[in-house]
């Protein structure tokens, strides 16, 4: 019922301009940010409860799980302490950041601070570091995908050495057509393709939005007779 | 021969002659002196017509829009000065000096549609007035003058016109959208409609569920777990809830083989969305007391560290199965290519457009875009869900047809079905 009486509700709201429809929209956004940063305590509850029954089982891997509450306690660490230490020690000229004017912003994480260096020195680098490996693994996928097996493999393959070569300045100095067959490629075939995907994609979420608004579809909600 | 003696009348006619000509001169010359100013006078400036003050359409107010038609004064160094105030009689504040050659109708088409006229008149829109409240109130009178200036000079406005804002509770712009929503919806209910009169409907196969049951066998087969992913966006989006639905599915086949399924979460809301979807599943199974909460787990809300997460998990415990149902980013390849590494069979199934290349040569199967959102009528097999599967395809032969039709009327030169398509 609430998932109907939402869904109408905002399938109209979409085609309403007036104020209140703005401020409807705007205040259950709100509410969708409270509710989802009440979740993420379940969520940091849950982390909590897996590893430390990994750690107290001393099931394999268990050590992962002591790293994991290192960061933890690392973080929260590097984000709370600034702000205790202003909120209970102002006789040292500091000022409480409960709305009190001159604080610009939640102490901790301001550049330069504890947890501005945790973000920068060490999830940053690593972020990136995960990152980069992509560029690896590309070419391992290439190298076992792009084998002239079949017709479309063979097809994928040329196009992709095609593409490949037209955006590197090699593709041009070895003949000065492959740019634009890779421009071509990738604004007519690819293109049609991928609208193509997206037509399909669009009726498909309109299928699913009215099937779970109608109560057609309800196995997302993890119980009952469908 | 005598000389000829000039007589004095000879001498007055003479005289006379000089004194006319003079006089002529002088006439002509007061003649040509007062034209002179005419000539060297600046042309006066024509005001517009038809200048008008309306409520702008389909916005929720604090905003009127001012029309007034293109005037033959119009050239490079014309402006128009707009003024405003809440009183008729003044005190009147300058709101805005506009280039005479610019701000057209048509270019608020949002507004007014495509006509061929609007570029025959000027719009400008009004949201607040110097020296007042911060924007428009609604239901307030505001009244506005117009006049023209070319630097030298200024043609003041004849005529106060007045408007008041308001919210308006339909967005006109959005017709054509509500038009096609409407003939999908209905397509979409009547073949679930009709399915429930003709349960039996066809549906090609999919080769990427038709081995979800291969991949538990295996994975049961060889005592590995199977990992679910339901990708990286949250509840509020359809294509994880096309995943936790599939999910269901799967988990009731994994507990009717007595295998296990492991389902770390990128967000919290999917985690306890998915726990209870599993935890059902496995009730209906009729084995409660396989179901282990633990094995759906949240890790973390970061992009790369949950995929370092998820990479580790698969080296560590080389599940037999890998199930990647959602929307997927960057991590699609670091996902799906260790997944290989450790000899997973592994099914994906995203809309992603730019994800699905590294899924299909990846992955042992891939469903590709709208064939996630059918998996889960494909393997219920129920047959409301199966009629929405065909409205959906009806409804995609509507699209070709006008596609077929759009593209031979554009290449003519026929360009109104593309506007039937504009969205603002």
């Amino acid at each position: 019922m609430i998932a109907f009486v939402m869904g109408i509700l905002f399938i109209i709201q979409f085609f309403v301009p007036h104020q209140w429809s703005q401020d409807m929209l705007t205040w259950v956004t709100k509410w969708l940010s409270i509710i989802g940063g009440v979740t993420l305590l379940v969520g940091a509850g849950s982390l909590i409860h897996i590893h430390y029954a990994k750690i107290k089982r001393r099931v394999a891997g268990w050590g992962y799980s002591g790293v994991m509450f290192f960061g933890l306690i690392l973080s929260l660490s590097a984000g709370i302490t600034p702000a205790l230490i202003i909120l209970f020690a102002p006789a040292q000229g500091n000022q409480s950041f409960l709305g009190i004017e001159g604080i610009n912003t939640v102490p901790g994480v301001e550049p330069g601070g504890p947890l501005d260096w945790v973000f920068m020195k060490m999830f940053n680098p690593m972020s990136a570091t995960m990152f980069s490996i992509l560029g690896f693994f590309m070419a391992s996928a290439a190298f076992r995908a792009f084998r002239a097996r079949s017709l479309e493999a063979t097809l994928l393959l040329v196009a992709a050495v095609l593409i490949m070569l037209g955006q590197t300045p090699l593709g041009g100095m070895l003949w000065s057509g492959i740019p634009d067959i890779m421009a071509w490629l990738l604004a007519v075939p690819n293109t049609a393709a991928k609208r193509a995907i997206i037509f399909g994609v669009v009726l498909g979420s309109i299928a699913t939005s009215l099937r779970i608004i109608f109560g057609i579809e309800r196995s997302y909600l993890g119980g009952g007779k469908e | 021969m005598p000389s000829r003696c000039i007589g004095r009348g000879e001498k007055d006619k003479g005289a006379n002659e000089l004194h006319k000509t003079l006089l002529l001169f002088i006439i002509t010359l007061i003649f040509l002196l007062s034209t002179l100013p005419l000539v060297a006078q600046e042309p006066s400036l024509i005001l517009p017509e038809e200048f008008t003050a309306f409520d702008t359409p389909n916005d929720a107010g604090k905003s009127i829009s001012l029309v007034w038609k293109v005037s033959s004064s119009d050239c490079e160094g014309v402006e128009y000065i707009i003024s405003g105030s809440t009183n008729p009689d003044g005190p009147w504040q300058e709101i805005v000096r506009l280039d005479a050659t610019k701000w057209f109708k048509s270019d608020a088409p949002q507004y007014f549609g495509l006509g061929t006229k609007h570029k025959e008149y000027h719009f400008y829109e009004v949201t607040n007035i110097p020296g007042r409240a911060e924007t428009l109130t609604n239901g307030t009178p505001y009244y506005f003058q117009l006049a023209m200036t070319n630097g030298a000079i200024t043609a003041p406005s004849p005529t106060t016109i007045s408007a008041r804002s308001r919210g308006n509770w339909f967005d006109s712009s959005k017709t054509n959208i509500l038009i096609f929503v409407i003939i999908f919806s209905a397509l979409i209910m009547f073949f679930i409609a009709a399915a429930r009169r003709n349960p039996h409907l066809f549906i090609r196969r999919i080769p990427g569920l038709d081995a979800v049951e291969e991949a538990i066998g295996r994975a049961t087969e060889m005592g590995k777990p199977i990992l679910y992913l339901t990708g990286l966006y949250d509840m509020s989006y359809v294509p994880t809830i096309a995943a936790t639905c599939i999910l269901g599915r799967v988990a009731r086949k994994v507990a009717n083989y007595d295998s296990q399924i492991k389902v770390p979460s990128y967000d919290p809301i999917v985690m306890t969305v998915c726990q209870e979807i599993v935890r059902e599943a496995y009730l209906e199974a009729g084995r409660p007391d396989a179901f282990k909460e633990d094995n759906i787990f949240f890790v973390t809300t970061d992009q790369f560290a949950y995929v370092a997460a998820v990479d580790g998990i698969m080296l560590r415990e080389r599940p037999a199965a890998n199930f990647y149902m959602g929307y997927y980013f960057a991590e699609s390849l670091l996902l799906a290519e260790t997944g290989a590494s450790v000899g997973a069979i592994q099914i994906a199934g995203t809309d992603s457009v730019t994800q699905l290349p590294f899924f299909i040569v990846t992955c042992d199967y891939t469903l590709m875009g709208e064939e996630l959102y059918a998996a889960s009528a494909y393997l219920s097999r129920e047959p409301l869900q199966l009629g929405s599967l065909k409205g959906q395809d009806v409804s995609k032969a509507f699209i070709l047809i006008v596609l077929l039709i759009g593209a031979i009327l554009s290449t003519s030169g026929i360009y109104f079905i593309l506007n039937l398509f504009k969205t603002f």
